[in-house]
């Protein structure tokens, strides 16, 4: 009897710690899936909310504000007003993309492949400017790059440039302002792709008699191209959505969506308006990305962000 | 000491005054967090009625008793200041035995907005007995809520007696009925050598914001007020009696002078920098950023009114309905309008005064001289008779209007 009891006491003991196996899972993202409720859903759907509303009509500033009235028209005022800026953003966040990517590469490379000892050494450099604020590192450039600085202002009086030549307020500034900010964000993911690769393929490759450059293009390159989309995903989206480094170095012509939707928040308290075009922006990064996703394939990207 | 050496010229050497715009000017980097109060303040808006806004009218001064205590918002360094402490402040507390919170704590006017509305919807305290602000948007939507507590001209006699005539009465509060000003300033245009150089004269008129000769190197404000407002004195039109066709007009004129490519950028409180490190040789500016320039290392800016005018904007004191200790704040008031501490104000803070009688105080403070004689402290009549008043906006739908005429020069 008493043996029978302990049996019934054991199985019942296996099975709390099934059942407790089972939850396991559910336990271990709660956090996580809490977080990205409080922090991402909610401000995301009472922006969905604000984009939705329209002006209380009053007279004066009495009881000035907002209220819910299904008005989808935002979307389309704000569309009308301010595609030059998504475009530009796009284009500016695509020039980024490829910058860093060009620079990065073969800084990764040199680093996973020939740094020896020191990687750690050489991505701890690379990474050593970017404990200072990026504001400030923004401003140091606005500084270094002014008019009467001591690069265009030398440069001008040695005849390398034309007088009144300046590269503050162009396109050039601020693409480079952001490329200069993402670059760690490209070289890191890129360095761990690179550093994975089993070097016995590339052996193996070598072996079989493939020039340098097969051995890059034919087994590095393909192997490499999950750090290529980690380092994509990590500098296009953020460069799309910048907008203090337009705002330190652009000029006139170079307002991207984000000083839009900065002013339309801040000075101009429109906040349907704001609202529709981060909607708009966030749609339409997510629309691409996913298709992205789809032509590179997503099952290794999982394992790079 | 050498006489012929100025002593204001010796301290602008020795310490470089941060001007409070200076502090503010990457506030908006750091805005992302405040636009969460924004946001909430907006989602608060429910056409609260009149739960929150009480009425004024008839708000009782007489029973109104000294508390002793006086909560003080203003802006970063706008307050006379010497050894870590207020010296203007400190008379105030052995004067009349009132102790002053102080604190520096506003950095922009609708940031600082939107933190009182939400105590001002749900009628409870702000925490503050004044708080200044400038004349504008949100100024008029306190006025218009009920959202102040109306003045009692009676207990401010130093105003009366001495305050300036061109800051009584302004358009945007009527008969001072709930602010009284802090400082002013004006907007005009600050230029340096290379303008004149490249304009072949020194700049005299707004004609020269928009001359191809500076093509490329003229800095214009990102403030939607500054901009349209200049473009409508351009026009020869007065903006405080501005229309919507107005605007329009003055919007054309400014679209012309970007596709002309003649801004170098339209700037927030960092135009001053733009124009000291050469990147704008002729630019919009607030007259006491300049002088601090020229006081700091500059020398060789100027600032000008031009021909067709010049904006005077003003930072109020106001006490928001709900404070625990009007009378307190109305004897402030009073007292900041003694010409002898408007006079110890002026002399650090490098604005417009709004006591004028404080002049010759100021000229023989230690340093003062420079300042007493500086049409940008002390703007003399000829100055003054150009000065213009902004628009005042009626309401939402007007703002709205204003907004989305001139915004889309800025950020097109």
């Amino acid at each position: 009897m008493e043996q029978h009891l302990r049996s019934d006491h054991h199985g019942l003991k296996q099975k709390k710690a099934r059942g407790r196996k089972r939850l396991a899972p559910y336990g271990l993202t709660a956090p996580g899936v809490l977080w990205l409720a409080i922090f991402f859903l909610i401000p995301m759907g009472a922006m969905l909310v604000l984009s939705l509303e329209t002006r209380i009509p009053t007279v004066g500033f009495k009881n000035s504000g907002y209220q819910f009235t299904w008005h989808i028209g935002e979307y389309g005022a704000a569309w009308g007003q301010a595609h030059t800026q998504f475009v530009r953003s796009l284009w500016y966040g695509a020039v980024v993309t490829i910058v860093t990517l060009l620079a990065g590469y073969p800084a990764a490379y040199w680093i996973a492949f020939k740094g020896g000892h020191h990687k750690t050494t050489y991505l701890f450099l690379m990474l050593l400017p970017f404990f200072v604020s990026f504001v400030i590192r923004s401003l140091a450039w606005q500084f270094i790059l002014s008019d009467d600085g001591i690069v265009i202002a030398n440069l001008e009086r040695w005849h390398l440039l034309p007088q009144g030549f300046h590269i503050l307020s162009t396109s050039i500034a601020v693409i480079a302002g952001i490329a200069y900010n993402s670059l760690p964000f490209m070289v890191l993911p890129l360095y761990v792709s690179l550093e994975k690769i089993d070097r016995n393929v590339v052996e193996a490759a070598r072996d079989l008699y493939a020039t340098p450059r097969q051995v890059f293009r034919k087994v590095i390159l393909p192997l490499s191209i999950p750090g290529i989309f980690a380092g994509f995903l990590l500098t296009f989206i953020p460069a799309v959505g910048d907008y203090v480094n337009n705002d330190i170095l652009g000029g006139p012509n170079t307002t991207m969506i984000g000083n839009v939707i900065q002013r339309a928040f801040l000075n101009d308290q429109n906040y349907p308006l704001a609202s529709s075009l981060s909607f708009i922006l966030m749609v339409g990064l997510l629309i691409g990305i996913l298709i992205y996703a789809r032509v590179l394939g997503t099952r290794q990207i999982e394992e790079y962000i | 000491m050498d006489p012929t050496i100025d002593p204001a010229f010796l301290r602008g050497l020795t310490q470089r005054r941060l001007s409070r715009r200076d502090l503010i000017r990457y506030a908006g980097v750091g805005a992302g967090a405040l636009s969460l109060s924004s946001i909430l303040a907006a989602c608060g808006v429910k056409s609260s009625g009149a739960a929150g806004s009480q009425s004024t009218a008839g708000f009782d001064w007489a029973s109104q008793t000294l508390h002793h205590q006086l909560n003080f918002a203003n802006w970063p360094y706008y307050i006379d200041v010497s050894h870590g402490t207020h010296p203007t402040l400190d008379t105030f507390t052995q004067k009349t035995g009132i102790q002053v919170n102080y604190k520096p704590v506003i950095n922009d006017n609708q940031a600082f907005y939107a933190k009182l509305k939400p105590s001002l919807e749900q009628g409870k305290p702000t925490g503050w007995d004044i708080v200044v602000i400038t004349n504008g948007a949100q100024l008029s939507e306190l006025i218009d809520n009920g959202w102040l507590i109306p003045l009692d001209l009676s207990k401010l006699p130093n105003f009366t007696a001495y305050a300036s005539p061109a800051i009584k009465d302004p358009t945007y509060d009527p008969g001072n009925k709930y602010t009284v000003v802090w400082q002013s300033g004006l907007t005009g245009i600050a230029y340096s050598p290379k303008a004149t150089a490249a304009l072949g004269h020194e700049p005299t008129s707004l004609n020269d914001l928009f001359d191809p000769s500076v093509a490329g190197h003229v800095g214009m404000m990102s403030d939607n007020t500054e901009l349209g407002s200049i473009g409508l004195l351009k026009l020869g039109i007065e903006p405080s009696t501005s229309t919507p066709d107005n605007w329009t007009q003055a919007a054309a004129v400014l679209q012309k002078q970007k596709d002309d490519g003649i801004p170098r950028g339209y700037f927030d409180q960092g135009y001053i920098n733009q124009l000291e490190n050469g990147n704008t040789w002729i630019t919009q500016a607030w007259s006491g950023d300049v002088f601090i320039a020229q006081q700091s290392g500059y020398p060789e800016l100027k600032f000008i009114v031009p021909d067709e005018g010049v904006m005077f904007w003003h930072d109020n004191m106001m006490i928001p309905v709900g404070a625990e200790n009007p009378l307190d704040a109305l004897t402030y008031m009073n007292y900041a309008y003694d010409p002898h501490v408007a006079a110890l104000m002026a002399n650090y803070i490098w604005y417009i005064t709004p006591v004028a009688a404080a002049k010759p105080i100021v000229a023989s403070l230690p340093g003062g001289k420079a300042v007493a004689s500086s049409p940008l402290v002390f703007p003399d009549q000829a100055m003054l008779d150009k000065t213009h008043q902004y628009y005042v906006y009626k309401g939402t739908s007007d703002l709205d209007q204003w907004n989305n005429t001139f915004d889309p020069i800025i950020t097109g």
